[in-house]
């Protein structure tokens, strides 16, 4: 079997003296969709800022297509071909959608979809009707987009989608649905982190569940759907 | 009065003094938008730039060519050393608490002080007349220097350039990118060490070329650096931090202000500024057009480990440490039994700072303020009143009191930067009015003739006066720590929000922490203006502030034992290095700061702890 997308090996994480994180191991392949679910609290958001290096105190191994990227700062990390969607978004709100985009620029890489402002517009057709808006007058959905298209600006091989879904209106999570599959169809390999089942079984291929820190299930979105034991005790329904 | 001519011309000369505050502030609000580095230093660059220029244009030929080249030469060269220094130290420093970055900006300015005295001497150096620009103008029948003109184009041609530099430029979108999120920016797959360091080259270039701009209107002189980073400060806090907009604004408003303060209160013109920076942040408590700004770090000061009540083991430790030191006069030399009683009062001083600092993470950078106010109180109930000591020191600490209640009304409205740069500004005005209000203060010369009552006349009477004071101010600051009020100050100083959310008026007993320190820090001031039997203006200023963060720092943060033990090592090395090493103490200090800061910023009370006594301090 080829080498996969993303390999996490014994990843521990800290804030201070808290633990948060407890000896997760995970595995993403290439033009996979997975989700990693869990309460409010189970350590999904540390999970991703862990892997992208905003959290320093951390230990365990981070293979991005077999390259250890543990030790590097942030920016190399995204320079690696990791693509990182905050849940909060974090648009830069005194700049326009155009100078957003602008600045999650990076070179194309090889093996990865080639975006640029052009295709993202396709992708992204209200974000196309509002090229020079800037990000302070967009409503949550409007930045939600932005954000998920400033990331692909950057090529990256693979997309940490934190919360898509969380505080944006129903009729915006069903076009962001089927937005990530265009995205998987295009050959983008994605791991997002969610709380509603019905949104990330719609999406997903496989799933991780988080509680307190440690992995309590992994299984397919169908294995994981079917089980309502690990469903009750660990998700909200 | 003054007839409109006048008036007009001296607008025209505050508009180009304008100039040279906006060059300055815009760097300064650069650096300070995109590090979050609170840049003491940007003065020494500026001053910097102004003994570069002399030497490079009196090197050069005295053609038009020869200073402008002169000038940018000077820039380069001084933006140059400012990527030094931001890539050998400040880079190490950004994820530091704020009183960290501003003490190590400070030693910066204490090493560029001693640097440029060793250099270019203590004598004022003038430049001459710019070729070209020589004669005047002479407008409405008055006469302007032709260089002023010109130089009120530089502020808005710079502020032109900069705007198409953030706005037209995907770099200049990156800076601003930044100052909103550095983190997103990172992520994004942006170094920001480059990122930094090129900003920070930007500052302290425009820094060095409005020095250098300078020197045909001012001589150069050692004193350039704090008076402009002081009315820098003012003017990024005005327009709001970070903003260059708003620095544009603020500095035709002071420069204005300055040029018509100077026709009409001549004495009180800094006075005025500060007073207009008071009303400005009392109304837009961010400046002009500063926005709000995401907090990029957690707490002011993360004290991992909450203050402990001392055990029994520690009580009997300190109760010998106490007898020891009551017991040291019998075998002290005289000279030691003087600068320990000094010890002794500074540990009061330094105890005062720390309970808001540590304790309630606030930064008061200026608070010299309360040591002053009560050094002056009680030269003046003494020599005016001719009332006793015991009057005097009342006094003190009433207007200790008294300068905690009406600045620090002002002061807990604020937080942060804001904070640190407003009770900078209280302080300063006191310096300032300590200076020109001759009649009153004595001026330079301060107020000498203070007499203690007889009883108290030796020094060894003195040394247990001191050692009473020191230990007793102590206990009831380590009593108010552990009292309510202190359980409500610490839970402000480690989130204002989460103590709102349980009901605690946070600002309150902000506000009553400010009283309480002021009263111990007059009460420090009069207990040295009567050991000294003189007060000075130097009792107010900056450099006295930094005095006790520095042995709040050396003592330890985190310590409540700190301040005493930093007031021992810190008074001990300082004098002794004044005594023998005068040309150099500067430079020694200053080294001494950053090093303390980047090697042990848990101080020595803390380096022993974590060390012999995990947990217990």
């Amino acid at each position: 079997m080829s080498t996969p997308m993303l390999e996490v090996t014994g990843l521990n994480a800290a804030y201070g003296q808290a633990q948060i994180l407890f000896d997760m191991n995970l595995k993403v392949r290439a033009n996979e969709v997975v989700a990693i679910m869990g309460r409010n609290g189970a350590g999904k958001s540390t999970t991703f800022k862990a892997l992208m290096g905003h959290l320093k105190n951390r230990s365990g191994s981070v293979r991005l297509r077999g390259e250890a990227i543990e030790k590097l700062p942030v920016y190399q990390i995204a320079r690696r071909g990791l693509g990182f969607v905050p849940e909060d978004r974090r648009i830069f709100s005194e700049l326009t959608v155009l100078e957003n985009l602008d600045l999650g620029r990076q070179p194309p890489r090889e093996g990865a979809a080639e975006w640029t402002v052009e295709t993202l517009f396709d992708a992204f057709p209200n974000l196309a009707a509002m090229p020079d808006r800037p990000g302070s007058d967009m409503s949550g959905g409007e930045q939600q987009m932005l954000t998920i298209a400033r990331t692909l600006m950057g090529n990256p091989y693979l997309v940490l989608l934190d919360e898509p879904s969380e505080g944006v209106a129903p009729v915006i999570v069903e076009r962001l649905a089927r937005l990530i599959l265009d995205l998987k169809a295009k050959g983008l390999t994605i791991l997002l982190s969610e709380q509603n089942l019905a949104f990330a079984a719609a999406l997903a291929d496989r799933a991780y569940v988080l509680d307190r820190g440690h992995i309590v299930f992994e299984g397919t979105m169908a294995e994981l759907s079917a089980n309502e034991a690990v469903c009750r005790a660990y998700l909200t329904m | 009065m003054y007839d409109a001519s006048t008036l007009f011309a001296q607008l025209l000369n505050g508009l180009s003094y304008s100039s040279t505050l906006f060059l300055v502030a815009s760097g300064l609000a650069l650096i300070f938008g995109v590090t979050k580095i609170v840049n003491f230093a940007h003065g020494s660059f500026y001053m910097l730039g102004a003994y570069i220029a002399l030497t490079v244009t009196n090197a050069l030929p005295t053609t038009g060519f020869g200073f402008w080249g002169g000038v940018v030469i000077a820039a380069l060269v001084v933006g140059a050393i400012g990527c030094l220094i931001e890539v050998t130290i400040l880079r190490r420093i950004y994820q530091a608490p704020e009183v960290f970055q501003i003490l190590v900006t400070f030693g910066l300015v204490l090493v560029f002080q001693n640097l440029i005295y060793e250099f270019w001497g203590p004598d004022e150096v003038l430049a001459p007349r710019v070729p070209g620009l020589k004669g005047a103008v002479t407008i409405f029948g008055e006469r302007i220097p032709q260089y002023n003109i010109a130089l009120i184009f530089v502020g808005p041609v710079f502020l032109g350039l900069l705007w198409w530099l953030t706005h037209r430029t995907r770099w200049g979108r990156l800076i601003r990118a930044a100052t909103q999120d550095r983190e997103m920016v990172a992520s994004l797959g942006v170094n920001q060490k480059t990122l930094f360091t090129a900003v920070f080259f930007i500052g302290t270039f425009l820094a060095g070329l409005a020095g250098a701009l300078q020197i045909p209107k001012e001589s150069a002189n050692l004193q350039m650096d704090i008076n402009i980073v002081v009315e820098a400060f003012v003017i990024v806090v005005i327009g709001g931090m970070g903003s260059i907009m708003g620095a544009f604004l603020a500095a035709v408003l002071v420069g204005v202000i300055n040029a018509f303060g100077v026709l009409f209160f001549p004495q009180a013109v800094s006075v005025l500024i500060f007073l207009v920076m008071v009303l400005v942040l009392v109304f837009r408590p961010n400046g002009l057009l500063g926005g709000r700004m995401v907090a990029q770090r957690p707490g002011d000061l993360s004290i991992d480990q909450p203050f402990r009540l001392p055990t029994r083991a520690m009580k009997q430790a300190m109760l010998a440490a106490v007898l020891a030191l009551a017991l040291l006069p019998l075998v002290l030399p005289l000279y030691f039994e003087v600068i320990m009683t000094e010890v002794f009062i500074l540990a009061i001083f330094a105890g005062s700072l720390h309970f808001l600092l540590s304790v309630g993470g606030i930064v008061s950078f200026g608070h010299a303020a309360y040591f002053g106010l009560g050094s002056y109180a009680a030269a003046l109930v003494a020599t005016r009143l001719g009332l006793p000591m015991a009057a005097g020191v009342l006094a003190a600490m009433v207007a200790g009191a008294g300068g905690g209640l009406l600045f620090g009304w002002f002061c807990t409205r604020l937080k942060g930067v804001y904070l640190a740069m407003l009770t900078l500004a209280f302080a300063q005005i006191l310096f300032t009015l300590s200076i020109q209000m001759v009649s009153v203060t004595g001026g330079d010369n301060g107020i000498v003739g203070l007499t203690r009552p007889s009883w108290l006349n030796s020094h060894m009477a003195y040394y247990y006066l001191a050692l009473a004071a020191a230990v007793l101010a102590t206990r009831l600051m380590r009593r108010a720590l552990y009292a309510p009020f202190g359980f409500a100050f610490r839970a402000g100083r480690d989130s204002l929000a989460r103590s709102a959310a349980i009901g605690i008026d946070t600002a309150r007993i902000q506000w009553g922490a400010f009283v309480l320190s002021g009263a111990f820090a007059g009460l420090a001031g009069a207990l040295m203006a009567y050991h000294r039997g003189s007060v000075f203006p130097t009792d107010f200023s900056v450099s006295t502030t930094v005095d006790a963060l520095v042995m709040v720092l050396v003592g330890g943060v985190q310590s409540v034992s700190g301040p005493l033990i930093g007031a021992l090592s810190y008074h001990f090395v300082s004098v002794e290095l004044i005594r023998n090493l005068a040309d150099y103490w500067r430079l020694i200090l200053g080294l001494f700061i950053i090093v303390f800061v980047l090697g042990v910023p848990q101080g020595i009370v803390g380096a022993f702890m974590n060390r012999f006594g995990k947990g217990e301090r």
